[in-house]
């Protein structure tokens, strides 16, 4: 097995802020390596490296033979790279995007016929190639910038965070697209947010504050786990009270929920005495369970977050009358002649997680947006806290707080005035206003940052400040869109602590997401796929659904694909903007 | 430089171009319309200007010199027997100027003693209007004057003037040059430096650069498409120029494309050099508008003369390229294809746009670091 | 106590204040217009050289090249030995004039004929060209007068008086004016770029989501373009009292009426670009949008040139445009006496402007808030 890239002592600072210091790797062709770590931690700057549009300060890089800083030409001649944000001409149709890149890497006029046909039928994206990038579904983008970036056969193949954003069915293809090219020679380097993605590749480079923590296959990362990964069933009472106190235990590194059930991490020394006596409380059983890539990842990276969200400790609950916080009944849109959403109808309970989910631009957003406001429906109603979003809007909104995908801050204020801004639109004033501005930054440590502008938070903290500036006004519903996409494993469970603490207060929660586990976090999930409401269950029941003897153990992700693909024949292909 | 690399992104750029109506509209419509405008709307030529006539006398000299002006033809004179009227109909601004013959004008005209005096008064709010038409209104006079002189006849001067190259003194004439300069300025330089900074805002810069093409390629993509869709522009402009407001092309076509082919290259220039230092569309737009278009209106002396400026806003003129397109322009149009008048215009944006890709490329990152 | 909307605005203006961009063009910008084009903008014409060519030996055509070489708007008088020389002077714009007195020019003179004077002007600078005919033909008639009264006594005389501005100093004209013109650009750029960018960039959904009603959307929009023009003209009209010395002439009345009328002139121009930034989907289209109102507006303003010289459909074309009408007001209330009823007159097609374009605005943001 040849060695693809060559890293060797690569360090890159910024000023004083230093990006990577002395990182050294073999990354070998044939293979699909993965690169992971939380937030800041380097990934983008080594990627930028390593497709010689930066060059280190320190050390050298050589991709397939080339170096980076004295022949980025050649280094550019070998790879394909696909950044963060893919670089498709939204403005361009399939066909001319890719002809676009055949010419930029001079393929010739026979090898392009060949690399087209084989290309388009690899992303099932023939049917579309006059349509406009732009009025893709976000799956469909990704195969499109995948496509791009491998159309001459390059050597090295460099992909950004591919998968953000993108649905599990189209996610699946996306593997299967790239594990094929690797299988044929190619050295592929795939950096994401998604632990699920980085355990089925063949080796694993784990970045942790510019450095490199762990090289090596993921197996052998997650065996040194063995033995310690739990799961808890048969919970009698709240799974989520019981994460919580579990969480503060001493000897316990990790935990989330997965369904009904716990998935627990612990330290070296098996289940201690607390913990038995805690479970035994709830009736509850504990099992060993195999080790996941995640459990290991959050274990070598110090463990995951406490259980106690101090927002949710310190909030007092949140009261309203009603049992239904969000109901909707026919919910319906058309653009033109285009049905995005076709008599949608379901309740929300006070106090539930409620996931939304479904494949990429199949109604879910759509759904998502007129729930909460952004669009008006066509046809149907919807409801919160049992007010009409048509007729009651500004009483209705008072009562929902909202988080976008992007974590729409306003990049011109400080933290600070963001955090007036939104207490004042919903109406707080005087002094209730300055203590709630005052709990926020206290609750979320924000204190040190109120005069920074958002855009140069940490990740971490411009999540937690979009939280903040949604629930100032104590919404009785708070809307999520995607609120952890692209965001590391570490955050993400910090912010479900945040979650699972405001829901115990009261709180109703709507969700969108492309993370299974995630979806695991909800009470109730619906199934949203072309433009209708296709399931509504727990996420255990879904799961039961798809079981076979082939599949006696379906995660969330494998009901998710064949409850799709039950329906779809090709699910994405479908789809239209 | 690969020619196969260059031409794919150009027709890229060709396609994202024509799928954004703003662009044609831009390029096609906008010429016309300016040009339309200028030809129309921006004119010196002061025609049918409206003065007051007070005539406080009723003597044979008074009513002669008040037929006198009110037989001149740019004149659109109202007279009055009171001052009091038009002095309202000044301010009001329905008056430019207005002159009083006075009642004594007879007694001083027969005199020896005392001089005939009239009045002009002007609305100086209107400072060019009130320089012309009092300059007018005295000439009127003046030659009036000439006519009188019992049978001897007093001798006068008799100013002839004669405008080359534009017999027939039409401000659209001159105006025409000013007006393509706006539309290929836009095009130029505040289109060009707004698509780069897109490309850098949504982030296809990136993947750009990760490809072979090579920095000079991509800028060379940009550049291009907008070349040519300048010269369509101006292409476009000549056509109305001549066609529709029927002003002369003395010069060869070949020379007005070879000038505005020149002119492209300072303009180009400074677009890409804006991207290269703001990298969202808002600021290089804004930055664009004031260090481009504001100064090809206002200093590029198509309106307001350079001579007469002060000389620290004279040297300043120095370095906008409009300046030397719009003189050459005039040239192409009015006078022909004179080198020894064009030379040291083509000269100097030559090397303004020389300046301008020197400092681009002095400045251009092919990284992101 | 505050409404929504009193954050919503509040948060447009800390946003204006804290871009870099936006400092630049509301303070920089304005100030470094204002001296440039206060000198650059002149209609005056000053520092024109001439060529004279004299064949003529006597009195009357030296008197007259004296007069010329003595007139405040002579640079330099250039004695061309032959008419070819002549014209290659004027087409390498050398010269703008030419003044070529025939052989017999005094003679004729003499003899109570009349004598012409042949005046060349470069067409290309026909503008210049015509100022500067009109200056000589001053100094013809003056010459002309005196010549008329040869006989005895004083000569006659035209008395020219320009009232409200007696040296007819063009930026008496101008510096006012452009308290006008540049408040337009920021505030239309603000105006037309700011829904256009709030899209591209996501927080436009924020706002929907809130309690904040598209009124209160719109109203957060407009007003920082209006405070945004309302601060450039500020700032031009101090400039223009205190820097340039330029009498104000209007008492208290006439200055509360002028800020009110700059209110609504501003508020006009945001309506306008918050139409275009409506309509549009890319700051690109945003931005030339505005330039296709914009130009058409400076242009059958007046400020450039007189509304008068204007073909007739183009003045009444000019009487849509908010622009010409605060120029009426602005010039009236530096150096005339505009009564109440003059400023009306021109308030009114602005506030319908204005009131018209918020409209069919909202209408706009409404119906994308679907």
């Amino acid at each position: 097995m040849t060695v693809g890239i060559e890293l060797e002592e690569v360090g890159k600072r910024f000023g004083e802020c230093e990006a990577l210091s002395a990182v050294s790797a073999h990354i070998k062709s044939g293979e699909v390596t993965g690169l992971v770590g939380p937030d800041g931690a380097g990934k983008t700057t080594l990627m930028r490296i390593m497709a010689a549009l930066m060059t280190p300060t320190s050390g050298r890089a050589r991709v397939a033979g080339a170096d980076v800083q004295d022949d980025a030409a050649g280094v550019h001649s070998l790879i394909g790279y696909m950044p963060q944000r893919f670089g498709l001409y939204e403005d361009l149709s399939v066909r001319q995007n890719l002809n676009l890149y055949a010419d930029l890497r001079g393929l010739g006029e026979a090898q392009r016929r060949a690399s087209h046909d084989r290309l388009l039928e690899f992303t099932g994206l023939a049917p579309f190639t006059g349509r406009l990038a732009g009025a893709l579904s976000g799956g469909m983008k990704q195969k499109l910038g995948l496509a791009c970036a491998m159309l001459a056969a390059p050597r090295v193949l460099l992909l950004d965070e591919p998968s953000v954003g993108v649905d599990p069915v189209s996610r699946r293809e996306l593997w299967r697209m790239v594990g094929e090219l690797a299988g044929d020679g190619m050295t592929v380097v795939w950096s994401t947010a998604y632990l699920d993605e980085a355990e089925r590749c063949d080796e694993v480079l784990l970045l942790n504050h510019g450095r490199l923590i762990y090289s090596g296959q993921p197996a052998q990362l997650t065996a040194t786990l063995a033995g310690r990964s739990y799961l808890v069933t048969d919970i009698q009472g709240d799974r989520r009270r019981l994460l919580t106190q579990v969480l503060e235990l001493e000897g316990v590194r990790d935990g989330v929920i997965q369904g009904a059930a716990l998935r627990l991490v612990l330290a070296g020394a098996g289940p201690s005495n607390a913990l038995r006596n805690l479970l035994a409380d709830y009736r509850a059983k504990l099992q060993a369970a195999p080790p996941r890539f995640e459990d290991a990842f959050v274990d070598l990276l110090g463990g995951g977050p406490g259980g106690l969200s101090v927002l949710a400790e310190k909030m007092d609950d949140v009261t309203g009358t009603g049992e239904i916080t969000v109901r909707c009944r026919q919910l319906s849109k058309r653009f033109g002649r285009f049905t995005a959403a076709d008599s949608v109808s379901f309740a929300v309970r006070r106090g539930e997680i409620f996931g939304l989910l479904g494949p990429n631009g199949a109604g879910k957003s759509t759904t998502f947006k007129m729930l909460c406001g952004l669009l008006k429906p066509s046809a149907g109603s919807a409801e919160v806290v049992g007010l009409d979003l048509r007729h009651a809007a500004p009483a209705a909104k008072r009562q929902l707080g909202y988080m976008a995908q992007k974590f729409s801050l306003f990049g011109l204020l400080s933290v600070r005035q963001n955090l007036d801004f939104f207490s004042g639109v919903y109406g707080l004033q005087g002094e209730q206003r300055q203590r709630r501005i005052e709990e926020m930054s206290e609750f979320f440590d924000l204190s040190p940052y109120l005069g920074q502008s958002p855009e140069l938070l940490p990740l971490g903290f411009k999540q937690r400040l979009a939280l903040a500036c949604a629930l100032m006004h104590r919404p009785q519903v708070l809307f999520l869109d995607e609120p952890t996409s692209g965001v590391d494993p570490i955050t993400r469970r910090e912010f479900w602590t945040h979650i699972t603490g405001l829901v115990q207060r009261g709180v109703t929660v709507m969700v969108t997401t492309h993370f299974m586990d995630e979806a695991e976090y909800c009470d109730r999930v619906a199934l949203v796929n072309r433009a209708r409401l296709m399931a509504l269950d727990t996420p255990d029941a879904l799961k039961a659904r798809v079981a076979s003897p082939q599949l006696p153990n379906p995660t969330m992700e494998d009901a998710f694909v064949h409850l799709v693909a039950a329906e779809n024949v090709l699910p994405d292909a479908e789809v239209a903007a | 430089m690969n020619g196969r690399r260059l031409r794919a992104m150009i027709r890229k750029e060709a396609w994202q171009a024509m799928r954004d109506p703003s662009t044609l509209l831009a390029t096609f419509l906008f010429p016309p319309l300016l040009l339309f405008l200028f030809a129309y709307g921006v004119s010196l030529d002061v025609k049918d200007v409206r003065i007051g006539l007070v005539l406080e006398s009723d003597g044979p000299h008074a009513r002669e010199l008040a037929a006198a002006y009110q037989a001149t033809p740019w004149l659109e004179v109202k007279p009055v027997r009171h001052g009091k009227q038009l002095e309202r109909d000044l301010v009001t601004g329905k008056l430019a100027a207005y002159v009083v013959i006075p009642q004594d004008f007879d007694a001083a005209m027969e005199s020896s003693l005392r001089a005939a005096q009239v009045q002009i008064i002007t609305d100086g709010s209107q400072p060019n209007s009130a320089n012309f038409t009092a300059s007018y209104a005295r000439g009127v006079f003046g030659n009036w004057l000439a006519q009188q002189g019992d049978g001897a006849a007093a001798p006068r001067i008799q100013l002839q003037q004669r405008f080359w190259f534009n017999p027939e003194l039409e401000s659209r004439q001159v105006l025409a040059p000013g007006a393509i300069a706006m539309v290929m300025t836009m095009i130029g330089t505040i289109l060009t430096a707004m698509v780069i900074a897109r490309e850098w805002e949504r982030g296809t810069m990136e993947a750009l650069l990760a490809t072979p093409a090579s920095i000079t390629e991509v800028l060379l993509s940009k550049l291009l498409p907008y070349f040519v869709l300048g010269m369509l522009a101006i292409l476009a402009c000549a056509f109305c120029v001549v066609v529709i407001f029927s002003v002369p092309l003395r010069g060869s076509l070949a020379m007005l494309l070879l000038t505005g082919a020149i002119f492209l290259i300072p303009a180009l220039g400074q677009g890409l050099f804006i991207s290269t230092l703001f990298r969202s569309q808002f600021d290089a737009g804004e930055v664009a508008l004031l260090t481009s278009f504001l100064p090809a209106i206002m200093l590029s002396g198509f309106v307001f003369e350079i001579e007469s400026m002060p000389q620290p806003v004279q040297w300043l003129t120095h370095v906008i390229p409009a300046r030397y397109f719009i003189e050459a322009l005039q040239t192409v149009f009015l006078v022909g294809d004179s080198w020894r008048s064009l030379w040291p215009d083509l000269l100097a944006l030559l090397l303004l746009g020389g300046l301008l890709f020197a400092l681009t490329f002095a400045k251009s990152q092919i990284r992101l670091d | 106590m505050r409404s929504p909307l009193g954050f919503t605005i509040a948060r447009e203006f800390v946003s204006m204040a804290r871009d870099p961009g936006m400092r630049r063009m509301l303070l920089a910008a304005p100030l470094l217009q204002v001296l440039v084009f206060s000198y650059a903008a002149t209609m005056e014409v000053q520092n024109v050289k001439l060529a004279v060519i004299n064949q003529d030996s006597g009195r009357w055509s030296r008197e007259l090249v004296l007069r010329l070489e003595a007139a405040a708007f002579v640079d330099q008088v250039i004695h061309a030995p032959s008419t070819t020389a002549l014209a290659d002077l004027i087409e390498r714009r050398q010269v703008l004039l030419a003044v070529h007195f025939q052989p017999d020019f005094s003679r004729r003179i003499e003899a109570g004929q009349s004598g012409p004077v042949q005046l060349l002007f470069d067409g290309r600078r026909a503008n210049a060209g015509q100022i500067v005919f009109s200056y000589i033909r001053n100094i013809a008639a003056g010459l002309q007068m005196e010549l008329a009264a040869t006989g005895a006594g004083p000569p006659p005389a035209a008395l020219v008086r320009h009232w409200f501005n007696p040296n007819l100093e063009y930026r008496w004209f101008l510096v006012p004016a452009l308290v006008a013109t540049l408040a337009m650009v920021p505030t239309m750029l603000i105006s037309a770029l700011g829904v256009a960018r709030d899209r591209e960039l996501g927080t436009f959904d924020q706002l929907v989501v809130s309690p904040v009603t598209t009124l209160d959307i719109i109203l957060s929009k407009l007003l920082p373009a209006v405070f945004a023009g309302m601060l450039s003209g500020l700032m031009v009209f101090l400039l223009a009292i205190f820097a340039f010395r330029i009498n104000f002439h209007g008492g208290p009345l006439t200055l509360l009426l002028l800020f009110f009328s700059q209110l609504t002139f501003v508020f006009t121009l945001s309506g306008l670009g918050l139409t275009i930034s409506a309509a549009c989907n890319t700051q690109q289209q945003a931005l030339l949008g505005l330039f296709f109102l914009t130009i058409p507006m400076m242009i059958t303003s007046g400020f450039l040139t007189p509304v008068e010289n204007m073909p007739v459909f183009l003045q009444y074309l000019a009487e849509l445009n908010p622009l010409k009408h605060f120029l009426v007001i602005v010039l009236g209330s530096f150096f005339k006496d505009m009564s109440a009823a003059e400023f009306f007159s021109n308030l009114w097609p602005m506030l319908l402007i204005s009131v018209l374009s918020v409209s069919i605005a909202a209408q706009i943001v409404r119906w994308r808030v679907q």
